[in-house]
């Protein structure tokens, strides 16, 4: 039961790291209709900042400001140089542009912090674990990056249900060509998304920094499975995103932690190993498949 | 991704005022240096041009040049990369892989077209047995080696019970075989996922089967991620870890610090052995390069000295039975101290005992604490028939 509730909160927390990234993906494949390949380097871009700030300063929570404030500029200067570009040609031209950016941002983050995985600390605050429930511990990080995941999603829907802007962002991602008509500023708007995106990956690369390796590279380990949340969550719905990000987390963290287990009890070991090693890699592209095969747009996908 | 980097040269100018001199041996250096695996090649690439810096563009006495390529982890890319080495620019010396899949796509092709091969690294096991070939020479170690020598440290500490993880790949699956072929005790095996970066269910599952020590392979990355989540989750001090090589090397104690005490790793070199041929080494290094020295630097330099001792006595290429003769005989001071070919031409040496301890700057060290096990070779040499 203990195991059962720990993993949950495992799931929990990497669900959230997932809609931090799907949240800017899908605003940016909604509204402008750009796949952008690159969110994963933006994240890294807020790791790579973020840490260098903190490692200077001495201070993990100096190096968050550093961390978003780098990832929106980085943002809104892709947005301005590249991908402005794009939004009038196909699909194939974003996949080969934005492609072009991630190996581009690979290699100067190689020439700027050399190749090897930099070290990252934590808050002194939050390095221990806590005992939840008697038999219950969990490091207080990953509560933390919970609690702030919650937190954005709050601010996000505050954010998209409540101000104009959100307004602007809601009628973007169901009609683009409408609002366009209608006089709004759509090159501003998409500056802002744009960035917001960018934020958001970048605060998710500093967050993940002390529990994985910040190195070249980090963004492309989990822009697939970001891809899929987007998919499954319908694109351009932030909400989609938030409960996609979570369903697949869970679903993703409980296959793999007991899915061999209860396959041993109905066949030989190394068979239900084998097995369940293999379903548990795939269960997050399954629930896809099967989602898509219902609704092929998605769960809560935007102008469905 | 392509790099070409031509290192230490005489100058052009100075070979065409000179007229006589012979053209450099041109060694092909087949790496991988982009991506987040990045700084193995890069390190094994920077000793190999330590040595020969050392010897003033030279090893043994006859002047070399290496030609080095990105093979960016891709077993075609290194294939492609040996054929026009050696079709285009007549190389019969290539060295340099980092990892098994690009190794035993590459190196059947390049021994098959009569050039010899050095490896710095990788030591698969199906070219150490059956598929060994008098061509191919292994300076690093067989592949399992590394994680036998965990599983006989573990075993000759005590512990009866253990956890062991690896990604659910070969090598993976090597590592944990290699560690449970010499520690015989009771082993629950966890696989995960290659490119895995969240490991906390693994982390539950190791409080709930409560074993008395921890072997696990990842190397790099993943590694560090591992162990930053180990210590988070509470369990480093309470579940002691006996590691291998790859997922202790300088690089990721560096990047982990105070998660990486306390940890056994087991070592075929350490910063600290003391003989001279790594003060020199050690000295040399810390002169030219700021980042922390690693073991797979360690390999580089004894492959460009090991390659030094055989030109040498031959003087050059272009005589491969007398080069090959050279090479075998290992006649050459290693860093880590004795080393000679087995059979299979993969080293038989001395295995060791390393403690991870905070060091005087207060980030992680190795400290050697004892020699484990003394001319091992590998499980596979007597398969070899050459």
């Amino acid at each position: 039961m203990i195991l059962i509730l720990e993993q949950l909160l495992n799931g929990l927390q990497y669900g959230v790291m997932l809609f931090l990234l799907a949240a800017g993906l899908t605003l940016i494949f909604g509204i402008m209709g750009v796949i952008n390949l690159a969110h994963g380097s933006l994240y890294m871009v807020g790791a790579y900042a973020g840490t260098w700030v903190a490692a200077e300063t001495g201070s993990f929570w100096l190096g968050l400001p550093a961390a978003l404030g780098a990832a929106a500029l980085t943002g809104f200067a892709v947005e301005a140089l590249v991908v402005r570009r794009l939004y009038a040609r196909d699909h194939l031209d974003q996949v080969l542009a934005t492609f072009a950016l991630i190996l581009t941002f690979n290699q100067v983050i190689v020439l700027l912090f050399g190749r090897q995985p930099v070290f990252t600390q934590m808050p002194a605050a939050f390095s221990g674990s806590v005992q939840l429930l008697p038999g219950l511990y969990y490091p207080t990080y990953r509560l933390l990056i919970i609690l702030v995941g919650l937190l954005v999603a709050v601010g996000l829907w505050a954010l998209i249900n409540r101000t104009r802007v959100g307004m602007l962002v809601r009628a973007g991602a169901t009609n683009r060509d409408m609002v366009r008509a209608l006089g709004v500023d759509i090159r501003l708007l998409y500056t802002i998304v744009f960035g917001l995106g960018a934020l958001l990956a970048g605060l998710a690369g500093y967050m993940a920094g002390p529990i994985l390796a910040v190195q070249v590279g980090m963004g492309e380990q989990i822009l697939l499975a970001t891809f899929v949340v987007v998919v499954i969550g319908g694109v351009g719905s932030i909400k989609g995103a938030f409960v996609a990000g979570l369903a697949l987390g869970v679903v993703d963290t409980m296959l793999r932690a007991f899915l061999p287990g209860l396959l041993r009890q109905v066949m030989p070991p190394s068979d239900a190993d084998a097995v369940g090693i293999g379903v548990a890699s795939m269960g997050i592209y399954l629930v896809m498949a099967v989602v898509l095969l219902v609704r092929p747009r998605g769960l809560f996908a935007a102008g469905a | 991704m392509k790099m070409k980097w031509l290192v230490l040269t005489a100058s052009a100018a100075a070979l065409a005022a000179s007229g006589a001199l012979a053209d450099p041996v041109k060694i092909g250096v087949i790496t991988t240096l982009s991506g987040p695996a990045g700084y193995l090649g890069e390190d094994i690439r920077d000793a190999m041009a330590l040595a020969i810096e050392m010897e003033g563009g030279k090893l043994g006495g006859v002047e070399v040049e290496l030609v080095v390529e990105d093979d960016g982890l891709k077993p075609a890319n290194g294939r492609q990369i040996a054929e026009k080495f050696m079709n285009d620019q007549g190389m019969k010396l290539l060295t340099g892989i980092v990892f098994s899949n690009v190794a035993g796509a590459t190196v059947p092709d390049i021994v098959d077209n009569g050039a010899i091969y050095v490896s710095p690294n990788a030591g698969p096991s199906n070219l150490a047995g059956a598929g060994c070939h008098e061509n191919y020479f292994v300076v690093s170690w067989q592949n399992d080696a590394l994680h036998e020598a965990s599983g006989a440290a573990a075993k000759k500490i005590g512990y009866k019970k253990a956890v062991a993880l690896a990604p659910n790949y070969q090598a993976g699956k090597d590592a944990i075989e290699g560690f449970k072929r010499m520690f015989e005790g009771e082993v629950t095996e966890i696989y995960t996922q290659l490119e895995q970066t969240d490991f906390a269910p693994e982390m539950a599952q190791i409080r709930a089967a409560a074993p008395e020590v921890v072997f696990q392979f990842h190397p790099g990355g993943m590694g560090i991620a591992f162990l930053k989540q180990y210590a988070q989750a509470g369990l480093q001090g309470q579940f002691p870890m006996v590691l291998s090589e790859p997922s202790t090397d300088a690089v990721v104690l560096n990047a982990v610090g105070d998660a990486a005490d306390g940890i056994v790793a087991t070592a075929h070199w350490n910063r600290d052995f003391d003989n001279a041929a790594n003060k020199e080494f050690v000295a040399a290094w810390d002169a030219k390069y700021a980042r922390p020295i690693t073991y797979y630097a360690a390999q580089g330099y004894d492959t460009a000295r090991l390659i030094g001792s055989a030109l040498a006595k031959t003087g050059g290429v272009d005589d491969i039975d007398a080069l090959r003769e050279a090479l075998r005989a290992a006649d050459f001071e290693s860093v880590r101290g004795d080393f000679s070919f087995g059979p299979n031409q993969h080293p038989v040496q001395d295995w060791y005992v390393l403690d991870i301890v905070k060091g005087e700057d207060g980030k992680p060290a190795a400290v050697t604490r004892e020699k484990l096990i003394e001319g091992y070779g590998d499980a596979y040499a007597d398969q070899c028939k050459m």
